[in-house]
């Protein structure tokens, strides 16, 4: 069984050797590439099984005994991320194979992908910080390319934001490491929880905390460190900011989650109250921000933050039932936001635009499609029964039970402007009539063959009934986020895992 | 010998942070390097410098282990340059494609209308 713990990142890395090799060939690539992928979901949901049926798996790269190698550790709240991690990637690879031109299909698109999905399933998996780094580079490195190619001027432009913003944290990261590795002398997480547990507090460990504060922070998009992702998630395909907009930001949530519930706990009342402080100006900035904008994927890029803001305010908070809700949140925002993003990029291709202004028309031409919008838009919302709801209801009700009365109405008005935007979207893109000045231009614009609609639009539906089935099962998801949430506030069946219970 | 590595790890955060704050997509980079060489000294300086005892240990001496130079910050250290010198080729080749399209480094002029 040790292979499989190891697979969630053999799998995309063979993946993209062989898409890489078979460049030339672009029918294999195409479902090579989606093979990977379908194989990739496979895995991650026989490695949940696992893990939730025996408890916490890990397994010692190299047979080098836990302190000194590096530890791969697999438990509940990982397992569900690299879930996350093979349906999106399934449900995007699908969509890719129209959504990608054949130029950036030659340039390597697919290899890219599965590079980028093994950093962020390497992230999900691996316990330990230095090699945490590590996977963040791979993903970033990944991602900086599939951000740029194809090269448009205004891809560019955001690419040079993206980059520069990103190399900071790294450099951030970097030192954070590197401070507590000089206080602890070790780099192993479970044994820097186990260390830091018995030395008393020092100015060194607190200062290591708000470094990887800022530097998870800068990668998550949480107040004041957000000014990147608007800048950039609107410029490449829409398969790509799907794959951004759903999973890059939540490695960073996971990575501020892991550490913040594993290693620096013994400081609450400073590092988690400004946690708490952030989440409420990240909601509050991010939905602002959107209701001023009118490009769709801007207005979708900035609600990404305020949702980021809803799963910070669950650490904060740090009770059980607060991230459990967190743990429901992510799994609910992953599939919604992926979705809306595959969608804006469905009605580019209907209408040639992004703008709101100059689209419109839809709910006549395509009341499918429409529908399809619905669902995750009111997801996002948080309208019962569907998946969202629960996420914030579970979230608030743990906000009362703490007394924390402004975030809890923080959470709440902002989920109202949420629906407001939401709304917006819905008026302007399926509602209004199509505008006439611009109708005579559009009219030669929908070459969409319906076979390449249906490729298009069954990956939306996918994670429309995946959001569905979130809502309607949620009593079983939110008993296995219960289950994730009590391993990561009790760290001991976690050390235990990576010492092979010897501790 | 820990006080004068602490000036010059800060004088290369500021000077990279310096240059990064600058509209040359040149001095960018530059900056860049700034910031991920004062990350590697900063790791260097923390875990402590131990002169001239190389962490060769002869079986006979196991348990003294403490004298010797720590080897993992410098293996650390080691992996961190070559992720930087990858990504800074990446961003080289990304500043130059963006110069040959815009034809200026300042990034202002990079704004889409």
């Amino acid at each position: 069984m040790q292979i499989l713990i190891v697979l969630p990142i053999i799998i995309p890395f063979a993946t993209a050797i062989i898409a890489f090799l078979a460049r030339k060939w672009r029918l294999v690539q195409r479902v090579w590439g989606t093979v990977g992928a379908a194989g990739l979901l496979i895995v991650a949901v026989m490695l949940f099984k696992i893990v939730h049926q025996d408890g916490i798996q890990s397994v010692q790269i190299g047979q080098w005994p836990a302190p000194y190698g590096i530890t791969i550790v697999v438990d509940l709240f990982s397992a569900v991320m690299v879930i996350m991690a093979g349906i999106i990637a399934f449900t995007v690879s699908i969509y890719s194979l129209i959504d990608i031109d054949e130029q950036r299909l030659a340039f390597g698109y697919f290899p890219l992908l599965h590079i980028l999905l093994m950093g962020i399933n390497g992230a999900f998996i691996t316990g330990d910080i230095f090699n945490l780094y590590v996977w963040f580079e791979v993903m970033l490195i990944a991602s900086f390319v599939l951000l740029a190619f194809g090269g448009r001027r205004l891809q560019m432009e955001a690419a040079v934001k993206y980059v520069t913003l990103n190399l900071v944290s790294s450099a951030l990261f970097l030192a954070g490491v590197g401070i507590l590795y000089g206080k602890i002398g070790t780099l192993n997480m479970a044994d820097l929880a186990q260390k830091l547990a018995i030395e008393p507090q020092s100015h060194l460990i607190s200062s290591s905390a708000m470094l990887f504060l800022v530097a998870f922070g800068i990668k998550a998009g949480v107040f004041p460190l957000f000014f990147w992702l608007p800048a950039s998630y609107h410029r490449p395909p829409a398969a790509v900011s799907a794959i951004f907009a759903g999973l890059l930001t939540k490695v960073g949530v996971y990575a501020l989650i892991r550490v913040f519930t594993l290693i620096f706990v013994h400081n609450l009342e400073f590092t988690h109250s400004l946690i708490i402080v952030i989440a409420g100006f990240t909601m509050v900035t991010g939905v602002l921000g959107a209701v001023a904008q009118y490009g769709m994927r801007r207005l979708l890029a900035f609600h990404i933050i305020s949702q980021i803001g809803y799963m910070i305010m669950g650490l904060g908070l740090f009770t059980p039932l607060a991230l459990a809700g967190v743990l429901v949140f992510i799994v609910h925002n992953i599939i919604a936001k992926s979705n809306l993003f595959l969608i804006s990029g469905i009605v580019h291709r209907l209408r040639g635009s992004y703008h709101l202004k100059e689209v419109g028309g839809l709910y006549k031409t395509n009341p499918g499609l429409a529908i399809l919008f619905m669902i995750p838009a009111l997801s996002l919302a948080g309208v019962p029964p569907l998946s969202g709801f629960f996420a914030k209801f579970i979230l608030i009700k743990a906000g009362l039970e703490v007394q924390n009365y402004y975030i809890v109405a923080v959470a709440l008005i902002v989920s109202v402007l949420t629906l407001f935007s939401m709304t917006k979207i819905w008026n302007e893109v399926f509602w209004k009539d199509m505008p006439v000045s611009i109708d005579k231009k559009m009219s030669t614009k929908t070459n969409l063959t319906s076979k390449q609609y249906i490729l298009l639009v069954a990956p939306v539906c996918m994670l429309a009934i995946i959001t569905i089935t979130i809502g309607l099962g949620s009593e079983w998801i939110f008993g296995v986020a219960k289950q994730a949430a009590e391993q990561l506030l009790d760290p001991t069946d976690y050390i235990n895992a990576v010492f092979g219970g010897k501790s | 010998m820990e006080t004068v590595l602490a000036f010059v790890i800060g004088g290369l955060y500021a000077a990279g942070i310096y240059s990064i704050l600058r509209r040359s997509l040149i001095k960018l980079v530059i900056g860049l390097i700034f910031l991920g060489n004062a990350s590697n000294l900063l790791i260097f300086t923390a875990a402590g410098l131990t002169k001239g005892k190389p962490p060769i240990i002869s079986k006979e001496s196991i348990t003294e282990v403490a004298e010797y130079a720590d080897p993992l910050p410098q293996a650390m250290i080691l992996t961190a340059i070559v992720i930087s010198f990858g990504v800074l080729a990446f961003v080289l080749v990304l500043i130059q494609r963006a110069y040959k399209m815009i034809g200026s480094d300042d990034i202002d002029e990079m704004r889409g209308r």
